[in-house]
């Protein structure tokens, strides 16, 4: 294939693009050499950068050695993106599934955006197969028509008459067979095809089966190479100094110690801290524990955790914005016959990816080159180009695999990407460095789920039906001062701050949700497994088990009569219920011991989950989780088994907020620094999850987060269940629990 | 100078005798399989066998491994254990992010080891100290169980 061929397809690609076509971008390239560059992470650009070579297309190439690499415009973070992205490929293409391996593309937002977020290229809200559902299709459609084209014109036989099966083309009258591989240099000179029909779901063969995870090989062997395994020549490792509070500057600082440690190269001082750069971790941490700085805390926030809270209790005895309401529900509370009411707090929460947050900057002639666990390409690429005076494209940035992010990464800042931009900078660019944030740096560095209050109350009438509902939130906007802020917060109201509560889905007549934002907060908050989600079910599904309580009604039963106008929300709990054995009584405990069911359901990321949770509470009050029974309606399957695994890690997720995390501040100081103070569920704490994923022909909707809501609350209602008590704060406070 | 037997090689290594076994693998050695998840002892993601029992190499410094066998995530398939449990992984699927997992995997090449047909009780106490922020849990439980059935 010729380079004009090449700049051919690319220029038609992008003016289909241009047209509004659902990015059909993709073309077929020859290697020069015969070798076809390993698929992975971190690839981004590469064969651009290398003339004769792989010309990376928008979404796939096939190589003379029948690789077929799929080009994931989504981070692999550990959701299972890089295999469902390529089921939806593959599937469509009839390539065999052993063939398959899959890049990161590099940070294009006109050939790579969310579809669902305009012009911006990231993956966040469980929008991933969502947004990709037709695109990936299309585009492994097109790339099949071109192969068949290729064909038929080889073979001198109809199209129409062509079959393709895992890999191979064949014209079965003539009994002429050829691999992908062998017609990808003619597949290449076949025009684009302008429409392309694709399967009716019933000739599906990898969608709604199992297409083993491509990403499992490499990252059983220690191969799979994250942010921080990269390697560049000449490269630094950073280790910075950050100021003991949010909002505190470096003031002035003595390296004098520190430059003497061995290894260390170099100390600079960066907005957000002091660097100390060496030439290996170890060195550069020792650097760092060897540096004193002054920092200026004028600008420091010096409030702690249970003063921002009693603060939020204050408000909630206001009225706050109005971010929903039905009916008249002031009138109804007039006239009740019966009142329920409970408060409820929430903590900061900490993502803690298993990896810490780090990144490799290079500073080159022709731009800057970043490697990352990527998630906000655009948005990091544009803050990265502002501080050097580039234009964006000007910054390549190579998506390694994430190690965890639970929205860490989607940073609605570019917070350390800039962070180690700065450092090089710094420098002058003499290095490419790689910034390691350690686990204290990590877990101290803010961006947490932010810390709210809850208040609720409800109103029976004569008869004990429930007839008005209120609730009041309190806690900081993360959408403030983002790039989402204009399209996202409406009239004052931060929608993920009330998704969850102001779209509460039981039909009460009277309904009022109130929010409070208080602006005078300094500590950073970000998106966390679920957003808003992570607390507003807990209040609403723990707070409806109370009313239900208080009307004598059976949680299950009173759910389904409230839910009538939403069936996907009915069917995920009818199911979760009787897949547990709902109303049967539970095995008995040891002596002691006391055991309880508890349910809760919940929409989040147009998924719908419905869960059960067993729970045995000891004398002593330390609980056990036995059982999670989950029932998950997110539209098509198009990966079961990768469904499975987002519920039941979900599960673990949530629990492990539930029983053990907070991270609370001191006089403005972050208490927590490592896993000690910040626990994570571990091996013997795990429920049996089980998971049932209802059939469904609707397009396919989120699963890495929508398992997380209904767990807490789900355990919650069992503890309530098992002992009589309600648990209003999160983490659970066992020592209520003693028998 | 300091020299490691690791992965049944001699390597001499220029690092100062208190640096952890962890940063000599991973930015001396390029051994980058060994993750760093907290530096304490507290993840298990750096676990890595010192005469075949596993250890946190965050917290062990060069000076104290001075010629004992030391085996990392990069030399599993040499053993027919190793090989039995990266294959139950990838059998069922375990990974998630991925980032725990080679210290996830050596812990339970350890264990089965030691205990052909771990119960339970066996698996919650050798992975205690190794965390997975994914909860991938039940299916390291699982695979660990598909391992041990593998080796009969
Ligand atoms: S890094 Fe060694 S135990 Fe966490
Ligand atoms: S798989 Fe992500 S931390 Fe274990």
């Amino acid at each position: 294939m010729t380079n004009a061929n090449r700049n051919d397809i690319r220029n038609l690609s992008r003016r289909r693009f241009l047209q509004g076509g659902a990015g059909l971008t993709l073309g077929f390239c020859l290697p020069a050499a015969a070798a076809a560059p390993a698929a992975g992470p971190g690839k981004a650009g590469e064969g651009l950068a290398v003339p004769g070579a792989f010309t990376p297309n928008a979404f796939v190439r096939i190589g003379t050695d029948d690789t077929v690499t799929v080009i994931s415009k989504h981070l692999e973070m550990g959701q299972g993106t890089y295999t469902g992205l390529a089921t939806l490929l593959a599937e469509e293409l009839d390539a065999d599934w052993k063939t398959v391996a899959v890049e990161g593309a590099p940070a294009d937002a006109a050939r790579y955006n969310n579809l669902f977020w305009g012009p911006a290229q990231g993956t966040g809200g469980s929008t991933a197969m969502a947004n990709s559902w037709e695109q990936m299709r299309k585009a492994g459609a097109a790339a099949r028509a071109m192969l068949v084209a290729a064909a038929a014109r080889r073979w001198g036989v109809p199209a129409a008459e062509i079959t393709v099966r895992a890999g191979w083309v064949s014209h079965p009258a003539s009994k002429r067979n050829a691999r992908f591989g062998q017609l990808a240099a003619d597949a290449a000179k076949e025009a684009v095809p302008a429409e392309v029909t694709l399967k009716d779901p019933r000739e599906f063969r990898l969608i709604g089966r199992r297409a083993p995870r491509r990403d499992s090989a490499a990252k059983t062997d220690g191969t799979a190479m994250f942010t921080l395994d990269v390697r560049l020549p000449g490269m630094l490792v950073a280790v910075v100094a950050h100021p003991p509070r949010f909002g505190a500057k470096p003031k002035s600082f003595d390296a004098g110690r520190a430059r003497s440690v061995k290894g260390v190269v170099d100390v600079v001082q960066i907005p957000q801290g002091v660097a100390v750069l060496a030439r290996d971790t170890w060195s550069a941490k020792k650097g760092r524990d060897a540096l004193s700085v002054t920092w200026d805390e004028q600008g420091a926030f010096r409030r702690g955790s249970e003063e921002i809270l009693a603060g939020y209790r204050e408000l909630a005895k206001k009225p706050g914005l109005v971010a929903g309401q039905a009916g008249d529900a002031d009138g109804a509370f007039a006239k009740a016959a019966k009142l329920v009411s409970a408060t409820y707090d929430f903590p900061y929460l900490a993502h803690a990816a298993m990896e810490p947050m780090n990144c490799v900057v290079r500073l080159a002639p022709e731009g800057l080159e970043v490697w990352n666990g990527e998630q906000m390409h655009t948005g990091d690429q544009h803050a990265l180009a502002g501080l050097f005076g580039l234009k964006p494209e000007q910054v390549t940035i190579h998506t390694m695999y994430a190690g965890g992010s639970f929205g860490r990464r989607a940073s609605k800042d570019a917070d350390y990407v800039l962070e180690a931009a700065q450092i090089v900078k710094a420098i002058g660019g003499k290095a490419p460095v790689k910034m390691v944030w350690l686990r204290e740096d990590d877990m101290r560095g803010g961006y947490y789920r932010p810390l709210f209050h809850h208040a609720l109350e409800a109103a029976l009438d004569a008869e004990g039906k429930l007839v008005g509902w209120r609730h009041r939130l309190v806690g900081q906007s993360i959408l403030a001062g983002s790039p989402f802020e204009s399209a996202m917060v409406k009239d004052g109201i931060d929608v993920v701050s009330v998704e969850g509560a102001a779209n509460l889905p039981y039909s009460i007549p009277n309904l009022r949700v109130e929010l409070h934002t208080p602006k005078d907060v300094g500590v950073p908050v970000l998106w966390w497994r679920s957003v808003g989600s992570s607390h507003t079910a807990y209040s609403t599904e723990t707070f409806l088990d109370e009313v239900a309580a208080a009307m004598g009604r059976d949680p299950v039963a009173l759910r389904l009569e409230l839910l009538s106008g939403h069936p996907r929300h009915a069917a995920v709990l009818r199911v979760a219920a009787e897949k547990a054995d709902w109303g049967r009584p539970l095995a008995t405990a040891k002596a002691g011991d006391r055991r309880g069911r508890g349910v809760a359901v919940h929409e989040s990321f147009n998924s719908f989950v419905a869960e059960v949770a067993e729970v045995t509470v000891g004398r002593d009050g330390g609980i056990r989780v036995d059982r999670v029974v989950c029932a998950v309606d997110c539209g098509t399957a198009i990966n079961p088994d990768n469904i499975r695994s987002q519920v039941e890690g979900a599960v673990g997720f949530a629990l492990s907020a539930a029983l053990h995390q907070a991270i609370t501040l001191t006089e403005g100081r972050v208490d927590q620094g490592n896993f000690d103070g910040f626990p994570l569920l571990r091996m013997g704490e795990m429920p049996k999850v089980e998971v049932h994923i209802l059939p469904s022909e609707a397009p396919p909707t989120g699963i890495g987060e929508p398992a997380v809501p209904p767990l807490a609350p789900a355990v919650a209602n069992a503890i309530s269940a098992a002992t009589g008590k309600r648990l209003r704060r999160m983490p659970f406070d066992l020592s209520s629990l003693k028998a | 100078m300091i020299e490691l037997d690791i992965n049944g090689v001699r390597r001499r290594l220029d690092v100062e005798p208190d640096t952890p076994l962890l940063w000599a693998l991973r930015d001396t050695l390029q051994l980058t399989g060994t993750k760093y998840g907290c530096g304490q002892a507290l993840c298990g993601a750096c676990t890595v066998h010192v005469d075949g029992t596993p250890v946190r190499a965050c917290s062990v410094p060069v000076s104290s491994v001075v010629g004992r066998r030391i085996a990392t995530i990069e030399a599993a398939d040499r053993g027919r254990i190793g090989r039995a449990v990266q294959d139950a992984w990838r059998r069922l699927d375990v990974v998630q992010c991925g980032y725990c997992q080679s210290g996830q995997i050596m812990s339970a090449i350890a264990l089965l080891a030691r205990i052909r047909k771990p119960t339970d009780a066996d698996i919650d106490g050798a992975m205690a100290g190794n965390l997975c922020r994914c909860a991938t849990y039940q299916r390291i439980r699982a695979a660990i169980h598909e391992a041990a059935r593998a080796l009969g």
